[in-house]
């Protein structure tokens, strides 16, 4: 028989404690997971359905903010055809539990004592991670900037939108809106261009992040790597 | 080519669950050197096709594959490389 398994690969049951809405298909959800062991920021869970016949399925979420004790908050994005995100976005019930596995991962993370500038790029729900490392750079205080590059569709497809209209010290976040803007944007809707990245801490200091749709986190490693940030510094993560 | 962009929807960050059971390192951060364009990746950067029937993991510069796993109740079948072959792993109980 195998041994039992231990650390990241075991299967915890976790109790869904609360729901917060983000966005129209985006939502907060917060687990209590008895001895979760703690994670980095960036990491992620997986999630293990189990239907009544026992068919199970698996799908990934990120942690989006430090664990508080036994507590962990992922962000989930409904599916418009999907098997498992709609159901853990607006069926399953408060109380009800589920097996979590984590937590995942050990390439795209970041934490503070990382040196050298911070630079995040998000894509529509690919703020998740991101938003996990801009509240444990909060959390630690670091003094080395940080800028976050958002890019939504649209105001109301803002995730986190409260926290993020109160930058922190040394830390700058730039909406982009791909498809409506607020009243008064200057900048043009469409998608993330060279001219977006102006003013951005020197390439081959600041540690790079990328998350969102293959497409979006593609053109973002291009455009970094056009404007000289080397490929060591640049971290993606590719949401399906 | 089986390389199709529209069709990649993922990274080898995604890997880590579903390996996490076999290795005793987080396999995500393993360095690979593609023996086809000599490309140096990690497993989290590598391109990975999934998730049914299984993932399939290649080379983000020339897409060569890299690995293949594949889950089955209670097992876990890994292939690494292009070779014939894979090693089928007994998983510890689900549930468990």
């Amino acid at each position: 028989m195998p041994s039992p398994p231990s650390g990241a690969s075991a299967w915890r049951t976790a109790r869904l404690l609360s729901r917060e809405p983000q966005i129209s298909t985006g939502r907060t959800l917060r687990f209590t997971v008895p001895d979760w062991p703690g994670h980095l920021a960036g990491q992620h869970v997986d999630v293990r359905l189990t239907a009544d016949d026992g068919y199970q399925a698996v799908r990934s979420y990120s942690l989006a903010a430090p664990a508080e004790g036994d507590t962990v908050e992922l962000g989930v994005q409904a599916a418009p055809d999907g098997e498992v995100s709609p159901y853990l976005a607006d069926v399953l019930p408060i109380g009800a539990e589920v097996e979590i596995q984590g937590p995942l991962g050990g390439w795209f993370i970041w934490t503070p004592r990382d040196a050298g500038p911070l630079l995040l790029f998000a894509g529509g729900c690919g703020i998740v991670p991101l938003m996990a490392m801009l509240r444990a750079r909060r959390a630690a205080g670091s003094a080395e900037p940080c800028t976050l590059l958002y890019s939504a569709r649209s105001p109301d497809e803002v995730w986190y939108a409260r926290e993020l209209a109160d930058p922190g010290p040394a830390e700058e976040i730039r909406l982009i809106y791909t498809r409506q803007a607020p009243p008064g944007d200057p900048r043009t809707t469409g998608r993330v261009g060279a001219q977006d990245l102006a003013g951005l801490p020197e390439p081959g200091s600041a540690r790079c992040y990328v998350c969102g749709p293959t497409g979006f986190v593609e053109h973002v490693a291009d455009l970094l790597q056009t404007a000289g940030h080397p490929r060591e510094l640049i971290r993606t993560e590719r949401f399906g | 080519m089986p390389h199709d962009p529209a069709a990649f929807r993922l990274d080898g960050n995604a890997l880590a669950g579903p390996l996490a059971p076999v290795f005793a390192l987080d396999p995500t951060t393993a360095l690979r050197v593609c023996p086809a364009c000599r490309m140096q990746a990690t497993v989290g950067e590598l391109h990975v096709y999934g998730p049914e029937p299984g993932l399939t993991a290649r080379c983000p510069g020339c897409s060569q594959l890299a690995l293949r796993a594949v889950q089955q109740p209670g097992h876990l079948w890994l292939q690494l490389g292009t070779g014939q072959g894979a090693f089928r792993f007994t998983l510890p109980a689900a549930g468990g």
